[in-house]
């Protein structure tokens, strides 16, 4: 229970009796005649107008629900799918940077770039496993191909992503091989194999960083799927801006201009998206602004703005980039925990449910009634 | 095969899925106005399925201690107690209750206390406390309205009586279930291919290929499919897919004694269902209502679809649900504009200046 809206809803005794003859209708906890569905069509229409507005002004929601029960489940995934949600960008990210870091002639961001990527896609494996109800079963995913399914659409470009980073990344250990015999061959044969490889995973990436969106906005969950529009872009900035986080930490001032810039315009991303996330969503915004999910998005706003000022402000000190490459990554974590947690408290909450779902059958008996008119309105 | 309405739509789902010759649709027509609340069709739903206990619970939600759909509850009986006076169903025998003790009915008081109350059903995420228990009190009727006679037991046989009044106190009993939706959202989203599309139209899940990947359970707009903690697996009814195949009726609508729950094809069904509407409305229960009927709804129509006599959120069930997978081609599309604009920044970046 939240203290706070607590004190601002009336309370029980100043309900008023239902009118008679209108079965429920006054079980809503408010005093307004007209029952519950009209005060939600009203607040509708003021939310709509209102964007931006005081959130304050916004009474707090009337709707009814079975003994308040979630009307939808929540995701069962633990924090193994937000943990991935961070890796599978940050492995996305890595491999971009690996791939300009190689064509552009600057082996520092090559080396980290391959090795962070490689690192990532070992994490997200466990992860992924990890949170499967039948891990022994893992391999069922790749029974089919299905494109009305996200996950297995995911399943398939993370396994191409895997196989192509991997690579690239082994191909770094070339140079430790001896020269001669069968392993001289594969320290010849090595390093083409690994660009290849490089290049593949960097076409993957943008794909790998952005189909959690569609992941998480493909369910029933209100406050995910209202996101859908942006959410591929909060992933895919946190994707960069963590992969420049990766440069910054391992690349030598000369080499990580990059990855200064890649971390400006991926927190721009980032935060855009997110800002619009949390504020132009109506009632399935405020998930995002309140509780666990609001503080981790705050902190991740807060990481990323230091994070960006440390890159840019601090280019010739190495100790100030490698801070804010740590401080990129963690907004990064806190940012793809924030969402996950947004999405599961507006699930656990019928009010999330109930409240947009009436808005929306209010809003089609309007339009239907206007249409009414016109059609009455016109001759013949 | 797939069509333009595969993903939203009116749609005859059998077909859609790729069966040549599929049988007529199958569905259940779940007339709430009559339920008693016996609970046969979770007990018959049990039996015939195996399905697990789930705990000796006491919710304090009436005479609700099943709480939900969950993996171990393929058919939940829904009770509310509603001291509200309704057309055909209040007291019209002016008098009837003088020199009877009458009072505040508790039922929204114990409906918020019952609402913090969470029961391990050994499924995930199982039936889970309210988050803001003050909104229970919506389920029943405002706590501390004017006095209200909450109707004595009759000492009579039932019906024995003629004209026995009525009291100003009603309960509406539920047996939800899962909808097999024309366009169902767990099926959808399912990677392994486990939820599959019956020649009867229904939904069921394949539990030797299920992985508990666990993506069903958000997906469904009803809240209906969950996870056994036990073996990880999502379970859900199957409309006894294994009972039709051969010409039987499922376990739930066979024992259900008052054909509160009628299986039969989809297209009947729904006929019928419009001429008991009809009828509720002549008698006066201007309240009746079907939900999920209609294949023009939010998910194309459900296969096993209801009368209500109140709201749907009363009930627990959404008010308008859409199938999520509607939008994702434009999710799809959404994605590819920021994995784009990704490739943007990564060349951007490294075609700047030197530095
Ligand atoms: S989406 Fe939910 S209600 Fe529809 S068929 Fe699947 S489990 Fe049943
Ligand atoms: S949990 Fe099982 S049935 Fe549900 S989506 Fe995953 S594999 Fe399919």
């Amino acid at each position: 229970m939240r203290p706070r809206e607590e004190a601002e809803r009336p309370r029980d005794d100043s309900v008023s009796p239902p009118p008679a003859g209108r079965p429920g209708s006054g079980l809503a906890r408010d005093e307004a005649p007209g029952g519950p569905v009209r005060d939600v069509a009203r607040k509708g229409r003021r939310r709509g107008g209102g964007r931006g507005g005081d959130r304050s002004m916004v009474p707090p929601a009337e709707f009814r629900s079975y003994y308040g029960r979630p009307i939808v489940k929540a995701a069962v995934w633990h924090h193994d799918i937000a943990a991935y949600l961070f890796t599978g960008g940050l492995a996305a990210g890595s491999a971009l940077l690996a791939a300009g870091g190689d064509a552009t002639g600057r082996p520092a961001l090559r080396r980290a770039g391959r090795v962070g990527a490689l690192g990532a896609v070992l994490a997200s494996t466990y992860f992924l496993v990890n949170d499967l109800g039948r891990p022994e079963r893992f391999l069922h995913m790749l029974r089919v191909a299905k494109p009305t399914s996200p996950m297995s659409m995911g399943t398939w470009i993370f396994s191409a992503f895997g196989v192509t980073a991997g690579a690239a990344a082994v191909a770094e250990a070339a140079p430790l091989l001896p020269e001669r015999g069968l392993l001289g061959v594969a320290r010849k044969l090595l390093p083409p194999v690994g660009t290849a490889g490089q290049y593949g995973a960097a076409v993957f990436a943008p794909a790998l960083a952005t189909y959690t969106a569609v992941l998480l906005a493909d369910t029933a969950t209100p406050s995910w799927h209202a996101a859908y529009q942006e959410l591929p872009f909060v992933f895919a900035g946190s994707a960069l801006a963590s992969g420049a986080g990766v440069g910054l930490l391992a690349a030598p001032a000369e080499q990580a201009g990059p990855a200064r810039r890649m971390a400006v315009f991926g927190a721009a991303m980032e935060l855009y998206g997110a800002h619009r996330v949390e504020t132009t969503k109506g009632i399935l915004s405020e998930p995002y602004t309140e509780g666990k999910a609001g503080k981790l998005l705050r902190a991740g706003r807060a990481l990323t703005a230091l994070g960006v000022a440390g890159a840019v402000l601090g280019r010739r000190s190495r100790v100030v980039s490698a801070l804010s490459g740590l401080s990129l990554l963690t907004a990064s974590l806190a940012t793809r925990f924030g969402i996950f947690e947004g999405g599961l408290a507006s699930a656990r909450d019928p009010k999330y449910t109930v409240v947009p779902q009436r808005e929306r059958l209010a809003q089609r008996a309007a339009s239907n009634g206007s249409d009414g008119d016109a059609k009455t309105q016109q001759p013949g | 095969m797939a069509g333009p309405n595969s993903l939203y739509g009116p749609l005859d789902p059998a077909p859609d899925a790729g069966y040549v010759d599929a049988p007529p649709r199958m569905g259940f027509f779940t007339d709430t106005s009559v339920c008693i609340g016996c609970k046969a069709c979770e007990v018959a739903c049990k039996e015939w399925n195996l399905i697990p206990d789930d705990g000796f619970n006491l919710l304090g939600q009436s005479y609700d201690n099943t709480g939900g759909l969950t993996a171990n509850s393929w058919r939940h009986v829904a009770f509310i107690e509603q001291p509200v006076a309704d057309r055909g169903g209040s007291t019209d025998t002016p008098g009837a209750f003088a020199g009877l003790p009458v009072g505040p009915s508790v039922s929204a008081h114990t409906a918020v206390v019952a609402a913090g109350s969470g029961q391990d059903m050994g499924t995930d995420p199982g039936i889970p406390p309210a988050v803001d228990a003050l909104a229970a009190a919506a389920t029943i009727a405002p706590p501390r309205a004017e006095p209200q006679f909450l109707g004595m037991p009759g000492t009579d046989l039932p019906g024995r009586t003629p004209d026995a009044p009525r009291s100003d106190f009603r309960w509406l009993m539920m047996s939800n279930v899962c909808k097999h939706c024309t366009h169902a959202a767990c099926l959808d989203v399912c990677p392994t291919g486990a939820l599959f599309r019956t020649e009867f139209g229904t939904v069921v899940v394949q539990e030797d290929i299920c992985n508990g990947c666990g993506y069903c359970i958000p997906a469904c707009p009803y809240g209906v499919i969950d996870q056994r903690q036990d073996d990880g697996r999502a379970w859900k009814c199957t409309m006894c897919y294994d009972r039709i195949g051969d010409g039987m009726t499922p376990a739930c609508a066979k024992a259900c004694p008052t054909e509160s729950i009628q299986y039969g094809e989809l297209d009947e069904l729904r006929a019928r269902a419009q001429h008991r509407v009809e009828k509720l409305h002549e008698q006066g229960v201007d309240s009746a209502r079907l939900y999920g009927e209609s294949p023009d709804d939010g998910v194309g129509g459900d296969g096993a679809f209801f009368l209500l006599l109140d709201e749907p959120e009363v009930y627990g069930l959404p008010p308008d649900p859409i199938v999520t997978t509607r939008d994702l081609p434009d999710m799809y599309k959404r994605a590819g504009i920021a994995a784009l604009a990704m490739a943007a920044t990564v060349l951007a970046s490294f075609l700047g200046r030197r530095g």
